[in-house]
This record gives C-alpha cells, sequence and structure tokens, in this order.
C-alpha cells in the first residue's frame, strides 16, 4: 500500500463548518442577513416573480370554486388527474425536511445543523403546498371539516376503515408535527435575534417570540429533552405519512396500484425527490447570502449520496413492478407494463426512466457530487422525474383498468397547470419571505459544533 | 446571620468560556449554594447537573400525552364504528382493528409531539415576559458568547459580601448585583 493511504478519513473531507469562525460571528453572520442586510432589488424582483405566481394560484383555485372541479381535465375514469399527483409529490418533498431534523438528529449526523432550519421550512410550505390539492379536488371545499371526527347534527361519523380518512389524519399530524420541531428550535434563536436587534420593534417582535428565553441551564436540559423525544416521535411519524398515502393507492384495486411494495417504494421516493429540493434551493442562497462557511461542500456531497441512495432503492421498485408484471402471469398487471413503455403515455415513463434512474446515476463520480452548476441540474432532472413518477401512478393505472369499456384518456386543462405553477409560487413566495424574516440557518446548533462548546468534566467531581 | 435584601435577585457572575462556566458552576455548587442557575447561549453538556438540576419530568409529560392520544383515539373508533355509527361493509367485522391502527399511531404522534413542546415550555415556566437577569445589560451577550452563573438571594447561603467574595475566588469577567 502506498504511504499516503495513512492520512485518516476525517482529515481529508471538507469541515462542517469553515474554519475560523466563533459563537458571536456564527450569530452575527447568521442574523445580519436578516436584521442588517438591505433588502437587495434582485429580491424585490424575484419576490415579485413569485408571488405573481402565487397570485395565479388564487385566480385558479378562485375560478374553480366558482365553476367546480370541471374546470379541470379530471374525467371518469381518471378523476384524480392532478390534484392528486401534485399532492403526492409535494408531500414527498416535504419529508427531506424532516428526515435531516429529525433522522439525522437521532443518528448524530452533525452536518445537519447547518441545513435543518431551512430543510424545515420547506418542509412546511410543501406541506401547505400539498394540502391545497385534496381540499380543492373536494369540489366542496367549504364542507372539509366534515372529514373530521365531530358531534354534528346529522349524525354522521367518518368511515375510519377508509385510507382516505387516514390520510386526513396523517397529513394534518405531519404539518402540526412539523411545525411544533421547527418552532422549537428556533425559540433559542429568536433570543438570540431580540438581543442583537437595533430597533425597539423588531426587538419586540423577537422578544414575544422568544417567549422570555434566557438559556438557563434547567431550561436548555428541558430543552434538548423535549427535542430528542420530538425527534424521536417524528422519526416513524415521517415514514408514516408517505406509507399512508401510498395507501390511498395500494388499497385500491386498480392495477399498478394494489402492490405491498407501495410503502417503502413512496417513503424512498419521498426522500429522494425532497433532498433534490434541499438542493435546489441550497445552491443559490448560499451562493446569493454567502454562507459556503457553513453550508459547505460536505453537505452538498452527503446530500447527493442521499439522493443516489434513495434513487436507487426507487430504480428497485420500479424494477419490482416489471418484474411482478411478468411473474404474477396476471393479464393485468403484465398489460401495465406493456402500456407504461407503448401506451399512449411510454413518452412520460421514458422520461421518468431517464430523469429518476439514468441520470441521477453520474452522482457516483465525485466531480459530479462537488460540481454545484452540475448537481442542481441532477436536482431539478430528479424533480422533475419524480413528478412524472406519480403522474404515471395516477393517471396511466386509472387510465387503463380491468373492463375496455371504462379505460380514458386524460388531458390536463390550463387552469390544472395555473394550479401546479401556482403552488410553486406559493411556496418559493414562503421561502422568500423565510429567508428574510428567519434565521435561516440554526445559530445555536451551529455553535455547539465548535470545538469551545465542548466541556471536559473537572476530575474531582467525576466519580 | 446574613443580611437579605428583597430588591436583590442574586449575584451575577460573567464567564468567557463554557469551560469556565462548567467548573465555576461545579465549586459553587460543591460550597453549598443550591439555589443558583447557570446561562448559556447553546445547552452544554453536564451543565444542568453541575448546578444540581436532575428532575425532568418532560418524557414523563411525553408519555402520558402518547398514551392519552393512542388510546383516546382507538377509542373513539371503536365507539364510532361498533356502537354508534356501525356500517355493514361486505359484512366485514365492525371492531375491524387493523384499520384502526392508523389514526390511533397518528394521534400518539400527535398527542406524544404536542406536550413535549407544551410539557417543555410549561415546566420551564415560559412565556415569561419579565425576569430580573435582564436588568444587568451584559446578560445580552447570554444568547451571544457569554457564559453566566447566577447565585440567587434567596439561597439560604447567600450574603451579599461574602457571596462576592466567593465568585471573585472563581475569576470571573465581572460581578453583578441583579436588581429584582
Amino acid at each position: 500500500m502506498a504511504t499516503n493511504t495513512q492520512i485518516p478519513v476525517a482529515d481529508r473531507r471538507v469541515p462542517v463548518i469553515a474554519p475560523g469562525h466563533t459563537f458571536s460571528t456564527i450569530g452575527e453572520k447568521i442574523s445580519n442577513i436578516v436584521l442588517s442586510r438591505p433588502v437587495s432589488l434582485g429580491w424585490i424582483f424575484s419576490f415579485l416573480i413569485v408571488f405573481s405566481i402565487m397570485n395565479m394560484l388564487m385566480v385558479a383555485l378562485g375560478y374553480l370554486f366558482i365553476k367546480g372541479t370541471g374546470i379541470w381535465g379530471i374525467n371518469i375514469p381518471i378523476g384524480w388527474g392532478f390534484a392528486i399527483v401534485n399532492f403526492v409529490w409535494w408531500i414527498g418533498i416535504g419529508h427531506a425536511g424532516t428526515l435531516i431534523s429529525a433522522i439525522l438528529c437521532l443518528l448524530r449526523q452533525t452536518w445537519r445543523n447547518s441545513i435543518n432550519r431551512f430543510a424545515e421550512a420547506m418542509t412546511l410550505f410543501a406541506v401547505a403546498c400539498a394540502g391545497t390539492f385534496p381540499l380543492a379536488h373536494m369540489g366542496r371545499p367549504w364542507l372539509a371539516y366534515w372529514m373530521f371526527p365531530y358531534p354534528n347534527t346529522m349524525r354522521y361519523w367518518p368511515n375510519f376503515r377508509s385510507p382516505l380518512v387516514w390520510d386526513v389524519f396523517a397529513v394534518s399530524t405531519y404539518f402540526t408535527i412539523s411545525l411544533v420541531f421547527w418552532f422549537v428550535g428556533l425559540i433559542p434563536d429568536f433570543a438570540t435575534m431580540r438581543d442583537r436587534a437595533e430597533s425597539t420593534w423588531v426587538q419586540r417582535i423577537y422578544g414575544l417570540l422568544a417567549m422570555g428565553w434566557r438559556g438557563s441551564a434547567r431550561h436548555w436540559h428541558r430543552y434538548e429533552t423535549a427535542y430528542l423525544l420530538l425527534a424521536g416521535l417524528a422519526t416513524p411519524l415521517v415514514l408514516s405519512v408517505h406509507t399512508v398515502v401510498s395507501f390511498d393507492f395500494a388499497v385500491g384495486i386498480v392495477p399498478g396500484w394494489h402492490t405491498t411494495i407501495f410503502p417503502p417504494y413512496f417513503v424512498a421516493g419521498a426522500i429522494y425527490s425532497g433532498f433534490a429540493m434541499v438542493l435546489c434551493l441550497a445552491i443559490p442562497i448560499r451562493a446569493i447570502y454567502g454562507l459556503k462557511d457553513f453550508i459547505t461542500e460536505r453537505h452538498l456531497e452527503n446530500a447527493a449520496k442521499v439522493m443516489l441512495a434513495t434513487g436507487l432503492i426507487v430504480a428497485y421498485g420500479y424494477g419490482m413492478e416489471a418484474f411482478m408484471g411478468w411473474y404474477s402471469g396476471s393479464q393485468f398487471d403484465s398489460f401495465l407494463l406493456w402500456n407504461r413503455l407503448h401506451g399512449p403515455y411510454r413518452l412520460s415513463y421514458m422520461a421518468l426512466l431517464a430523469c429518476n434512474i439514468l441520470i441521477p446515476q453520474v452522482l457516483w463520480l465525485k466531480k459530479f457530487r462537488v460540481s454545484t452548476g452540475w448537481l442542481w441540474f441532477i436536482s431539478f432532472v430528479v424533480l422533475v422525474g419524480m413528478w412524472l413518477e406519480r403522474f404515471i401512478i395516477v393517471v396511466v393505472s386509472l387510465s387503463r383498468d380491468f373492463l375496455t369499456s371504462s379505460w380514458g384518456q386524460y388531458y390536463p386543462t390550463k387552469w390544472d397547470w395555473m394550479t401546479f405553477a401556482g403552488t410553486i409560487g406559493m411556496f418559493l413566495t414562503a421561502m422568500w419571505l423565510f429567508v428574510r424574516i428567519l434565521p435561516m440557518i440554526s445559530i445555536f446548533e451551529l455553535r455547539t459544533l465548535l470545538p469551545e462548546s465542548q466541556v471536559h468534566e473537572p476530575a474531582e467531581v467525576k466519580q | 446571620m446574613s443580611v437579605k435584601d428583597a430588591s436583590i435577585y442574586g449575584l451575577m457572575a460573567e464567564f468567557d468560556s463554557a469551560q469556565e462556566l462548567v467548573d465555576a458552576a461545579h465549586k459553587t455548587h460543591e460550597a453549598g449554594y443550591q439555589k443558583i442557575d447557570a446561562y448559556s447561549p447553546f445547552p452544554i453538556e453536564g451543565l444542568a447537573e453541575a448546578i444540581g438540576f436532575h428532575k425532568n419530568s418532560v418524557p414523563l409529560v411525553v408519555l402520558i400525552g402518547g398514551l392519552i392520544g393512542g388510546i383516546s383515539a382507538y377509542a373513539l373508533q371503536y365507539w364510532v364504528a361498533v356502537i354508534t355509527y356501525p356500517v355493514n361493509i361486505g359484512g366485514r367485522p365492525f371492531h375491524s382493528w387493523p384499520s384502526f391502527i392508523i389514526v390511533t399511531f397518528e394521534l400518539t404522534i400527535l398527542f406524544g409531539g404536542l406536550s413535549a413542546a407544551v410539557g417543555m415550555l410549561i415546566l420551564n415556566g415560559l412565556p415569561m415576559p419579565y425576569h430580573p437577569v435582564f436588568n444587568v445589560p451584559e446578560f445580552a451577550k447570554a444568547s451571544e458568547d457569554k457564559f453566566f452563573l447566577v447565585v440567587f438571594s434567596s439561597d439560604p447561603n447567600y450574603d451579599a459580601a461574602r457571596t462576592r467574595a466567593f465568585l471573585t475566588g472563581l475569576a470571573p469577567r465581572m460581578i453583578a448585583e441583579v436588581p429584582s
């Protein structure tokens, strides 16, 4: 063996925080983005663009509420259309945030500390976008509260055997817990913002949000316990959410839906698209706001590796679907595969294979994992690919079921596209506001990564 | 007898590093001071133990919250599906328990998670709009890069002069009286 293999692996890696930072420079750098950095013309201009896209959503939804779901391309048999495609896609994107904040916290992956805040915000906004779709798809969204069990004059109760009711509980719990987790993580940083703020009003607002946090050792002790328990609760939760979403399909008997592989394959796909979104947002933000010291090459590379791994799980899922099409001997299952490859939607299936399986394989090479341009491009491709996957699952399966008499075709209308694009605008609007209003990197968690934060117990009290 | 002054909340000592704060907290606790607290910009391992804080009821609160969520979710589904609104779907049993697991699980997590957050805040006495430690101007750095130790005047061993002398022996950056 060559002598240069003696270098320990840890030393060769890019650090999680660039050298030379202290407790105070971390706080200064992150909080100044909110407190003292002037609002640039670029921000205002791009905000106006994303805000107008969000307003397109408002128009599309407004017209939907007047006219009803007939303005969409949905029909019988394809009753689910874009609304459910986009719902599943957005929910999936949210999963990376919880994975980063909860699962990587339990696994003590300290590199998560610089991206968890931002990824959790992404989760919240993505789940909000996701929730818009089933609500709009109900046709009479003002009666949405009927899905919750509450005593009513109709003497009616929800059917708890239905996956759609499970979905209500899974998604609303997911949103609530993500919000709580995010807010709890923000409390100590609100205190830092309060103490750093120059103007009285800013100080009051952050002070109100910090709720009088003073960093007492007793408080930190309970805080850390609560945070760890929240992470422990959010971990099975995030795995359950996409599992429950996949039950919406797997419990049905439509060919292409009725498979046991759906839960793990959905969860892997969710994390796949979620990390792609994290990279799509993190790469420009770290460049624009000068955060390359905290979101280093190491973070990008790790995220790329997670993407590669989950992408392979997704590829395995496709492989198994194809295998079962042949192995089951069921003519409907083998027709499903034939239809995907040769049917009217074959182009979207080919694009799906290219986006989700073929192109991301370049991430095996370090060159692509560390090049921000390539990484951004691959992440974008994965986002498109995962959207196509949901389209294939929802639309292609519904368009060809058991009886030829119930076959159909689905064409999205402009209102479908406007609603979809509009939620992207809503997501980006929320993201744009988030980076200007809240510390986008967890200040206190980043501080614990500095060697100065570690203490050694004095020898005389160690017994 | 020590001299008590009701207008004084305690004595505050400021330190430069996490290590100094933990060492000082250990010494103060060993010197017999019970009512003390330490403040830092980030959680420090062993600091709570150093000031003699061991009782942490957050896990119990979360356990109780989670159990309430799970039990009430299952009970509600049982009551709805078997007692008050039984619907015969293809002759399946009313008490089809496997279908009830998911909502039970989700509500366990929901109640457990909410009790973790709310329980932590309530046990910490937050929100607290006013606290005497903020009367010391230097304390603004407690969320930045400085570390503080406070001996409360309610401590039986507290004596303005002796406690100040003791804290001076810990070599802090500064000592300040905290007005209440």
